[in-house]
């Protein structure tokens, strides 16, 4: 079922997920929000998680981090610079948390701990491990303002995060990630709630922080996001990654008919004859809902007999080993013949 | 090395925020002076009199006499001729004692409790919650007269006695509002930095519940000082010659007909000391909140 993104498992990998699920106990029954994901992101990556609503990218993020609901479980493996994390005790967590792998939470208003100011918020991560000196982590905290690009970062620190604006706080929430020197970024939509002219600007952050060398793992509904952004991408329908590709192969040439739908969804400017967006027909599948087959199925226009019997499996597309590979689960891939793929 | 005793300044915040915000309510500053007032007489009160608190002055034609400027007794006497000044201010002093000790016990072990149990929820917050059913379920007189009984009357006890009732409640309310905040995003947001459980209870959780634990905590006050009285009514609390506005209250209320500055002059003041916590509890709550814009 495994179908590791490079080629092989290597420790130059900083991070690595291997048959990953995520389920919840609810009154309505079990609900499987992530099932048998495997990503490998090295150092210094940037890979976009690209997936509707209710798509389970957020759980994944949630999952490796331990940050699950606590009706939650997971099972798989989630590796971190070599340390599993999956059931790890507190103490493994919080040495990687923060340090290791920060989170840019989706929403910064309601991330921001309202009684505190953006100094004590900032500085908090490192003068509890006792990496600074309070005057140190305030020396620290102003140039991290200043990195994002923050005027007048004296006056800021103390000030309180409902002072602020939108596009402000998600800065600070950027700072504060960044504080503790990370080597991987978690961004769970971080332009979401935002308007569009801040988004640019955080995405412009947010390429900043990936060129100074530090993985960035961004989750997104919008694909615009990723063209900018990731080196890599994974899509995610129902729970599972059903195509996974370069950022430019996927614009290319996407394999998947989700994947196609989702960038035919997408508006251009350059499209001006075309007034009506083409949707995906349908709804995204119940989370409670379980099928033997590819959960796109029912919305595909291309499904044939067996999609809906028998789940297609994650397979290689593209020269294989080569930096332009990537993976597709599906039976009749798009552009597979285009890629190069020998189909089995 | 400026810098540093600055970023110091800054660890403050909120205290030094609230105390800024504080100050511009009106009706919270009125109060705090009011009751810094009453306090200063209770500690000094007793010595600007020529009279102690227990002694009878046999010179008046009555025992108890009104209030009069002249023989020096500007509260009156009380039926047994005691000075009713000097008893009032003794009262007020006893009365405030174990109002502060008795909250401050209930909000320390009460907060702390009920932060925990609400933070960690699940089989932890059962458990200790169970904890708090059980000691509600006691009969709490029967608890204070055995502790009485064991110990010896003392005033320590008084105070430990009732703070041992006070913070079930104070733990209940707590854990509620713990329960709400610990499944908000920037508690969320605390995990994921790596902070440990105690910092994000502390830190995190607790000053956002505090707004609610001051207001309730100067409703506990005069539910603690008339608590107290009744102790003393049944022999385990302030004992005589000492005394507590309770007891000064209860007092006069038998002499009301014939000498009502008995009743009124205690009363006065206790609604003072009450008024005022309520109008200041009212400022600090708002000051508190640093979304509050005054």
């Amino acid at each position: 079922m495994t179908v590791p993104m490079t080629t092989t498992t290597t420790p130059a990998n900083l991070l690595e997920v291997r048959d990953l699920g995520v389920r919840f106990a609810t009154a309505q029954g079990t609900v499987q929000a992530v099932e048998d994901v495997s990503i490998a992101m090295r150092a210094g990556e940037c890979l976009a998680i690209v997936g509707e609503s209710g798509s389970g990218k957020s759980q994944l993020l949630l999952a490796c981090l331990g940050l699950l609901a606590a009706n939650g479980t997971a099972r798989g493996s989630v590796r971190f610079g070599g340390v599993e994390l999956l059931g790890a005790d507190e103490r493994t967590l919080n040495a990687v948390r923060g340090t290791g792998i920060a989170l840019l939470p989706q929403d910064p208003l309601s991330s921001l701990t309202p009684h505190l100011r953006i100094e004590t918020l900032l500085t908090e991560g490192l003068l509890d491990r006792g990496l600074a000196t309070r005057a140190q982590a305030r020396q620290r905290a102003l140039r991290a303002l200043g990195e994002v690009g923050i005027d007048d970062p004296e006056a800021r620190l103390r000030q309180y995060s409902h002072e602020l604006s939108g596009g402000m706080r998600q800065r600070v929430a950027l700072a504060t990630a960044l504080m503790c020197e990370p080597r991987l970024l978690f961004a769970d939509e971080p332009t979401t709630a935002l308007d569009v002219s801040v988004q640019a600007r955080v995405l412009e952050l947010l390429a900043g922080v990936r060129d100074r060398g530090l993985g960035v793992l961004i989750i997104t509904h919008d694909l615009g996001v990723v063209a900018g952004l990731a080196d890599r991408v994974a899509v995610m329908y129902a729970g599972r990654i059903v195509e996974t590709a370069t950022t430019a192969e996927l614009f290319r040439a996407p394999c998947h008919p989700y994947t196609a739908a989702l960038l035919a969804a997408v508006p251009r400017l350059d499209d001006g004859a075309q007034s009506r967006l083409p949707g995906i027909a349908g709804d995204p599948p119940q989370p409670t809902m379980r099928f033997p087959g590819c959960a796109f199925a029912p919305r595909c226009e291309f499904a044939l007999d067996e999609c809906s019997a028998q789940r297609p499996e994650l397979r290689t597309v593209g020269v294989s080993g080569s930096a332009a590979a990537g993976t597709v689960a599906c039976y009749r891939p798009l552009h597979a013949a285009a890629a190069g793929e020998a189909a089995p | 090395m400026a810098e540093a005793t600055a970023a110091a300044a800054h660890a403050q915040g909120l205290w030094t925020d609230a105390w800024q915000r504080l100050r511009r309510s009106r009706a919270a500053i009125v109060a705090a002076t009011l009751l810094l007032l009453v306090i200063v007489l209770a500690i000094a009160g007793p010595w600007l009199s020529a009279y102690t608190v227990e002694q009878v002055d046999w010179s008046q034609a009555t025992l108890a006499t009104p209030p009069s400027l002249e023989n020096g007794h500007w509260f009156g006497t009380d039926a047994n001729g005691r000075d009713l000044f000097v008893r009032v201010w003794i009262g007020t002093r006893m009365s405030l004692l174990v109002a502060l000790l008795s909250t401050l016990v209930s909000v320390a072990v009460g907060v702390a409790w009920g932060a925990t149990a609400g933070y960690l929820g699940g089989r932890v917050d059962d458990w200790m919650m169970r904890f708090v059913d059980v000691l509600y379920a006691l009969p709490y007189m029967f608890f204070v007269i055995i502790l009485t009984v064991v110990f010896g009357r003392s005033l320590v006890l008084i105070f430990l006695a009732i703070g041992a009732v006070g913070w079930l409640t104070m733990a209940r309310i707590v854990r509620g509002q713990a329960l709400a905040l610990r499944n908000r995003e920037f508690v969320e947001a605390a995990i994921a930095l790596g902070l440990p459980t105690s910092t994000i209870i502390a830190r995190h959780i607790v000053p956002n519940v505090l707004g609610t634990v001051i207001v309730y905590a100067t409703l506990t006050v005069p539910q603690v000082i008339l608590f107290e009285s009744f102790l003393s009514f049944l022999g385990l609390g302030v004992q005589e010659p000492l005394t507590s506005l309770g007891r000064l209250v209860a007092e006069g209320a038998l002499e009301m007909e014939s000498s009502p500055w008995l009743l009124l002059v205690p009363s006065a003041v206790l609604a003072t000391i009450l008024l005022c916590l309520n109008f200041l509890g009212d400022g600090l709550r708002d000051a508190l909140d640093p979304r509050q814009r005054a």
